[in-house]
């Protein structure tokens, strides 16, 4: 793996009109085909580190790279396009309550401008990928927490990204619904997705076999739990 | 899922962008028709709006028809000169009929004006006391109907300065009183439209603002997963677009429905005048006009809210 997929190098972050600093010169970098998981104590800016890497935020100082794209480079007008070359996954799910299932997994396609056929298998093979076969009729209101989840990540993957970031994905779940997600996304790692999941989680991922970074002090370190891999 | 049955990830720009247009002329159409009490409302806004400057333009089409009609009143009398006797006098008339773009002249000598003014003015005892028949020998020219309105006043002015001619009265003054007022009334229509067309912009930025309030979640959702700015604008630009096309339409029922009510009227009147059909109806270049104007004000009024507001919709 000669260059990461993700890399931080010397990444310093403040909160604008002059607030707390959450990132002073931090390092990190996540591989191609890696999974990661993002803790650290509440308030502690998890969420700013993926938007920093979805370009919701900018950062003082310091270069991000994503896919070997410099992201201070980009100019307002690639966002977009930008954007589009990963899945995102909310706390809060994101869906449309005034479109079906099958309508908010197929947005990702519709802006991409993919035809009618290609949108119909794409999202219902999403669908049976996030176990929600069969509910493309149904709205998102009808939905339990986990499934609403599911629709949100099955809207991530829909157009085949290389990486998978989320924030917070099981803040609004049961314990029980919380644990299905996180293997969710172990699946979408095994066929090559890197995934980056910032939570606060940490009884539930100790248990996973992924690397776990922990901000601390304004630095992303390697969490060396039972079960944490070193890199 | 086999290798044959694959579909192209990128399709062509061409198709992309054809696909992209239906896309979005379908989903703000279906918008639209979920909720077709509110369309109809602002449609009918904006139909009025249109309607005034519209009808007005067809009446003074009406108008400006028949003051055409009338052209054939322009005409003029020359009266000539005592020294002009009776056989210069026919001399000349014959001259001025033989003219190029003369449609009529009448040559009325100075007995027959005489005979003419004993018999309906009812001072015929009045000028039996004169020694002198005080009447100019007269000429009446009148050009060719066919002649544009300007030619025909030259070759009518060049008349008057003949060395023959004592005085001329032109029979033209009450119709460049028209013309004039025909003008002015343009002119006042002109600038309705303009303070309508403002009015129309207005009327729909609101409503798509307000509309893009409404969507602001779906907005931010969008930018999340990476849709281009033209992807979210274009769905308003059309609703804009339909707001004014729809608007025109009901302008062009309104005057048209307006144009039939007056129909009767309009024909007496012009019955009355004598100048032919005169009715005010809507031509086909007035009712393409109201709908370019709708259109490109609807789209325009989407065009300038979503450069205001779309901007402002950032996720964080």
């Amino acid at each position: 793996m000669s260059e990461a997929l993700i890399r931080f190098s010397q990444v310093s972050y403040r909160y604008r009109d002059g607030g707390r600093e959450i990132l002073r010169d931090a390092d990190f970098t996540l591989g191609h085909g890696e999974m990661a998981f993002l803790t650290g104590p509440s308030g502690a800016g998890k969420s700013t580190v993926l938007k920093l890497i979805a370009l919701l935020e900018r950062p003082v100082s310091g270069e991000i790279t994503v896919d070997g794209q410099t992201l201070s480079a980009l100019r307002p007008r690639a966002v977009p396009a930008y954007r589009r070359q990963f899945g995102m996954i909310f706390q809060n799910f994101a869906l449309l309550p005034d479109r079906s299932v099958f309508d908010n997994v197929a947005m990702p396609l519709i802006i991409r401008g993919h035809s009618g056929d290609d949108i119909g298998r794409r999202v219902r093979a999403a669908l049976d990928a996030v176990g929600l076969r069969g509910r493309e009729r149904d709205w998102p209101v009808t939905l339990s927490g986990g499934e609403q989840q599911r629709v949100g990540i099955a809207r991530a993957v829909v157009a085949r990204p290389r990486l998978l970031i989320a924030d917070e994905p099981t803040g609004n779940l049961d314990p029980a619904m919380a644990a299905e997600i996180m293997q969710l996304f172990g699946r979408f790692n095994e066929v090559g997705v890197s995934v980056l999941v910032a939570t606060h989680a940490l009884g539930l991922i100790r248990r996973l076999p992924h690397r776990i970074l922990s901000l601390q002090d304004g630095q992303l370190v390697d969490d060396h739990g039972d079960a944490g891999s070193v890199s | 899922m086999s290798g044959a049955k694959r579909v192209r990830a990128a399709p062509a720009a061409g198709s992309r962008w054809l696909l992209d247009h239906t896309r979005a002329i379908s989903a703000t159409l279906d918008q639209l028709a979920r909720r077709p009490f509110g369309t109809l409302l602002t449609a009918l806004v904006i139909g009025i709006t249109l309607a005034l400057p519209a009808g007005l333009y067809a009446v003074l089409g009406g108008l400006d028809a028949a003051s055409s009609g009338l052209k054939g009143s322009l005409r003029v009398s020359l009266f000539l000169k005592d020294t002009v006797d009776e056989a210069a006098g026919r001399q000349l008339h014959a001259t001025i009929a033989r003219k190029p773009g003369i449609g009529e002249a009448k040559y009325i000598s100075r007995d027959a004006a005489l005979a003419e003014f004993k018999a309906h003015s009812g001072f015929g005892e009045a000028l039996d006391m004169l020694s002198d028949n005080p009447l100019p020998a007269t000429i009446v020219a009148t050009p060719d109907a066919a002649l544009p309105k300007a030619q025909a006043e030259a070759l009518l002015d060049a008349l008057t300065r003949l060395p023959e001619v004592d005085s001329a009265r032109l029979d033209r003054e009450w119709l460049e009183r028209l013309y004039a007022i025909l003008a002015v009334i343009e002119r006042l229509i002109l600038l309705i439209a303009g303070a309508l067309a403002l009015a129309v912009l207005v009327v729909v930025a609101n409503t798509i603002r307000l509309d893009i309030a409404s969507r602001r979640e779906e907005i931010l959702v969008l930018k999340l997963i990476g849709a281009s700015d033209a992807f979210i604008r274009r769905p308003f630009l059309y609703t804009g677009l339909w707001y004014g096309l729809s608007g025109a339409l009901l302008a062009c029922l309104m005057v048209f429905g307006a144009g039939l009510a007056l129909a009767g009227p309009a024909q007496t009147l012009s019955g009355l005048y004598g100048i032919g059909t005169g009715a005010g109806t809507l031509g086909v270049d007035t009712v393409f006009a109201v709908f370019g104007a709708g259109a490109a004000l609807g789209w325009l009024a989407a065009l300038w809210t979503v450069s205001r507001h779309l901007g402002a919709i950032e996720p964080r």
